[in-house]
């Protein structure tokens, strides 16, 4: 997250690879996301957390240009290396881009891949769409090579066979093979282990990492657990109601968090610190449905900290280049995280 | 944390103090599958393969595995909705197994179950009230009504919800619901499959707490079933590790989590990550290292 | 429990709480409005009709549409106009008896198979299958062969021919609804097969029962027409779209607006009742709802 340049949006820095400057969606007049900026370098990893409802996702694929039929978006999201913003551009321009510049991994695996052909010609068809590759065999021996990087056993084998063949956690990496063909400057995403298991999601998460650092990809990775964003990025951003409450490198924003909200939700998700009843420490009430939040701050409704000064939009206070949180009444900085005695023993087991 | 002994006797002998909630002894169970080839019949699925517990009366107890260990064919045996090719089950000492549905009426008194999905565990078509009722009704109980309304409170919603349908809910209010009708027939074991996978970070820790809460003041018997370790540790005095149909580990939550014997239960806890972990630099390739 | 009640008294003021308006879909009006005209022809015809549909006058054959005949005269000099008011109730009434014959014994055909065990399931939709293979035509024409040509006899066969499709699609839903863990929540409830039956399955297949009773009216007004055309429907002197159609075939070439009016009256009526069972599953089923 960084301050709006005064140059407005055109002008994105040499080494920024997506420029996202207030970014909104809206469905019939409901606002479910809303001025949402943020910027990502090369390689960068950078996390966006949120519950349901947050709009997390919905800026994922507004970025892809993947909105559902019926929602709109505005603003601006510039990519590097794209002569063209990608808010409004129509489906033709778009194609060239997704699964080149950008590419994207779904929550379900399933899903985004074609049950009816082998999964060697769906990652072969990606290098050729692109023109990446030259010639149909060139591109079955590198989409061989891709199901390798990704650890499939057999590769030769793989390539030949069909996705319902595969596990959930090995569909998950075929479908990573196709995002990563093309060395995309981006890669997103949604959510990509929340359907696994533990053991697999581990092994899918140490792929991606290693994927994006290979090829020096920044990454935008969307989920609703802490835990994933902290093990796997550099950076993170908080969103709540369609807003980014607070963002800042992991270290800083899950060890003295500022906003109230991202406080709450580091207290709620640490199941190892219980009070002398021993009870969890809980973010009162529940998340509103998407865009009926309240007015002012989003968070507002829910917070202990609450004032009737609330009820105005809070100002993003920016606390460094990449890190700042809108909040009228932030936790001191310098702070431990939580209410609850520190989180950091987390790590005992 | 009560102490508990390594290996707790399967089934108490005559006059040996109370009776376990749940005993059950060497369960396997056998699906045949539909044949895909005119020559082979296909080879069937064992999904349990000798499974042997016993959960004292007021224990929490935990299973823990991944999907496809059997879990949730467990559940079912144990609700008396599946039965095991063999072995047996008791509950409150009564063996369950070959039962017919009418000899079954003591199970679904004293057993009920909490659902993951807080949709689809409640019919989408009927109002909250008589969703809270049904275990009332089947077993033709009176003052329905008022029995709602005191659930509703137990479960921290407001006694108008009885009027209105699941979907005006959300997943965390919905999961409220869903233990308000398992508390409603007075079970003294309640057994919840994975109820706080579907929930917001901001509103597990509530469900938690809840569950807690009633499980302490109604003294019920809790089997809680989670694919999430750190849940487990939270919630339950004993647990049992699945993997393959078969439980690979038990033991106090403790003593498995901080000290795990099987290979399957230690690459498990190394490949959970925390936020703890995460900040003290464990990165990706760690969590997948062992 | 206090303690849980209290921190969770916001979590009941929440906004999902309130209930959202369906908005009212296109193809909801429509239908409606289109079902809405033919049931009020039919019931107008009860009433008022310019003429006597029946009534034979050389006199004015083949009269042009005028303000007298609105829709001119047939070869017999009858009124067409009121012939198609007439016409409607056969209409209706053909839709209503085959649909309800099909679906009465149809769904609960399908529940039974849906929850009867597998193997019992699968021997009704064998039979079932036998049943589909049937031509729903011949089937009417036997009966009319065996209990004399009658629009009831016609609609029974066509209702009966019906079954399968609607216990198929039944036993598809029902199939669904037992694996849903309310059912199984139910079942650890202690109720009964009969009770899940009534308060869980058939409300959560309705919207499948709207929809198919909507393509089963369709196809039996247009059935009418056929068995009608092919003079094992509606017997003269009844009015009947089906019957006015066959009879306006050899006139083609001179009046073709014989055929032109209560053919456009049978494919408004057809549409009209897919239009509607659409928008009627749109608008009961709460999971659509859930998706906006």
């Amino acid at each position: 997250m960084t301050p709006v340049p005064e140059t407005g949006p055109a002008a994105a820095a040499p080494d920024d690879v997506l420029a996202v400057r207030n970014l909104g969606v809206t469905v019939g007049g409901r606002k479910l996301v809303e001025d949402v900026d943020f910027t990502i370098r090369a390689g960068e990893r950078v996390g966006l957390i949120g519950e349901s409802g947050s709009g997390k996702s919905l800026t994922a694929l507004s970025v892809m240009g993947l909105l559902p039929e019926g929602l709109r978006a505005s603003g601006s999201v510039r990519l590097a290396g794209v002569d063209h913003d990608l808010v409004g551009a129509d489906e033709a321009r778009m194609s060239r881009v997704r699964g080149k510049e950008i590419a994207m991994v779904f929550q379900e695996p399933m899903t985004a891949l074609n049950p009816t052909m082998r999964v060697g010609r769906q990652i072969a068809e990606v290098l050729l769409i692109h023109r990446t590759r030259p010639d149909r065999a060139s591109a079955r021996a590198a989409a061989v090579e891709l199901l390798a990087q990704v650890g499939l056993p057999d590769p030769e084998a793989a390539a030949h066979a069909y996705p319902h063949q595969f596990s959930g956690g090995q569909r998950q990496r075929v479908v990573l093979a196709i995002a990563l063909a093309n060395d995309p400057a981006l890669l997103v995403c949604d959510e990509p282990t929340t359907a696994l298991d533990v053991t697999v999601q581990a092994r899918v998460l140490d792929l991606v990492v290693r994927g994006v650092q290979e090829r020096r990809s920044a990454m935008l990775f969307i989920t609703h657990d802490l835990a994933v964003v902290a093990t796997v990025c550099e950076r993170v951003m908080v969103m709540y109601g369609g807003r980014l409450v607070e963002s800042g490198p992991v270290q800083e924003v899950f060890t003295r968090p500022r906003h109230r909200y991202t406080q709450g939700l580091i207290g709620a998700s640490d199941l190892t610190v219980v009070d002398d009843r021993g009870r969890l420490a809980t973010i009162p009430g529940s998340v509103p449905a998407a865009g009926r939040f309240p007015a002012g701050c989003v968070f507002r409704n829910r917070c202990e900290h609450a004032t009737d000064g609330c009820a105005t939009r809070p100002d993003w206070v920016p606390t460094g280049p990449d890190s700042g949180y809108a909040c009228f009444h932030p936790a001191p900085d310098g702070a431990p995280g939580t209410g609850t005695p520190t989180n950091q023993e987390a790590g005992r087991g | 944390m009560a102490e508990q002994p390594t290996s707790t006797p399967l089934a108490p002998g005559p006059g040996t103090g109370p009776v376990d909630a749940i005993s059950v002894r060497d369960v396997t169970r056998v699906y045949r599958r539909p044949r895909t080839s005119l020559r082979h019949a296909s080879p069937p699925v064992h999904a349990l393969r000798g499974v042997s517990f016993a959960i004292p009366q007021g224990q929490r107890f935990g299973i823990v595995g991944e999907s496809g260990c059997g879990k949730s064919t467990l559940l079912r045996i144990l609700a008396g909705l599946d039965r095991p090719t063999g072995g047996s089950v008791a509950i409150d000492g009564r063996d369950i197994t070959g039962l017919r549905e009418r000899q079954l009426k003591f199970v679904r008194e004293r057993l009920q179950l909490v659902f993951q999905d807080p949709m689809s565990s409640l019919d989408p078509r009927m109002r909250v009230g008589d969703i809270v009722a049904e275990p009332l009704a089947a077993q033709r109980q009176g003052n329905r009504r008022e029995r709602v309304a005191e659930l509703l409170e137990a479960v921290g919603l407001r006694a108008d919800a009885a009027d209105r349908y699941p979907h005006q809910f959300s997943g965390g209010q919905r999961q409220r619901i869903s233990i308000a009708r398992a508390l409603a027939p007075r079970p003294k074991i309640i057994v919840a499959d994975e109820p706080v996978s579907a929930l917001d970070v901001s509103v597990r820790a509530q469900v938690l707490n809840l569950i807690a809460d009633l499980v302490d003041e109604l003294s019920l018997t809790l089997v809680f079933v989670s694919h999430d370790l750190s849940v487990v540790r939270h919630v339950c005095d004993r647990v049992a590790v699945m993997h393959a149909g078969q439980i690979v580990e038990t033991g106090s939550t403790e003593q498995v989590y901080e000290d795990p014997q099987h290979s399957y239960t230690r690459r498990l806890i190394a490949a959970v990550p925390t936020l703890g972990k995460a900040l003290s630099g464990v990165s990706a390739a760690d969590l997948n290292r062992e | 429990m206090s303690a849980a009640a209290t921190e969770t008294a916001v979590a009941s003021a929440g906004p999902a709480g309130r209930r959202r308006r369906r908005p009212v879909t296109g193809s909801l009006l429509v239908g409606g409005l289109i079902v809405a005209i033919v049931i009020g022809m039919a019931l107008l015809s009860f009433v008022w009709t310019p003429h006597d549909p029946t009534l034979v006058n050389p006199a004015v054959r083949l009269q042009e549409p005028s303000a007298e005949y609105w829709f001119g005269t047939d070869k017999f000099g009858r009124d067409v106009f009121s012939q198609v008011l007439m016409g409607s109730r056969t209409t209706l009434f053909v839709g209503f008896v085959a649909v309800g014959v099909a679906a009465l014994v149809g769904v609960p055909l399908g529940i039974v198979a849906g929850m009867a065990p597998r193997w019992c399931g699968e021997l009704l939709m064998r039979g079932n299958d036998l049943l589909l293979a049937f031509p729903a035509l011949l089937l009417a024409i036997m009966f009319a062969a065996v209990y004399g040509a009658g629009t009831l006899v016609a609609m029974v066969a066509i209702g009966i021919a019906s079954i399968p499709h609607f216990a198929r699609l039944i036993r598809g839903g029902t199939l669904q609804v037992m694996e849903t863990e309310y059912v199984i929540a139910a079942r650890a409830a202690g109720r009964g097969p009969f009770a899940i039956a009534v308060r869980h399955v058939l409300p959560n297949v309705s919207s499948l029962v709207i929809v198919q009773a909507s393509v089963g009216f369709a196809i039996a007004v247009l059935a009418e027409a056929a068995l009608s055309f092919l003079g094992f429907g509606t017997p003269p002197p009844t009015p009947s779209w089906g019957r006015m159609l066959q009879e306006s075939q050899e006139l083609l070439s001179i009046a073709p607006r014989l055929a032109v009016f209560p053919g456009v009256a049978i494919a408004l009526a057809v549409l009209g009742f897919n239009l509607l069972g659409d928008g009627l599953r749109d608008r009961f089923d709460p999971k659509l709802e859930d998706r906006r």
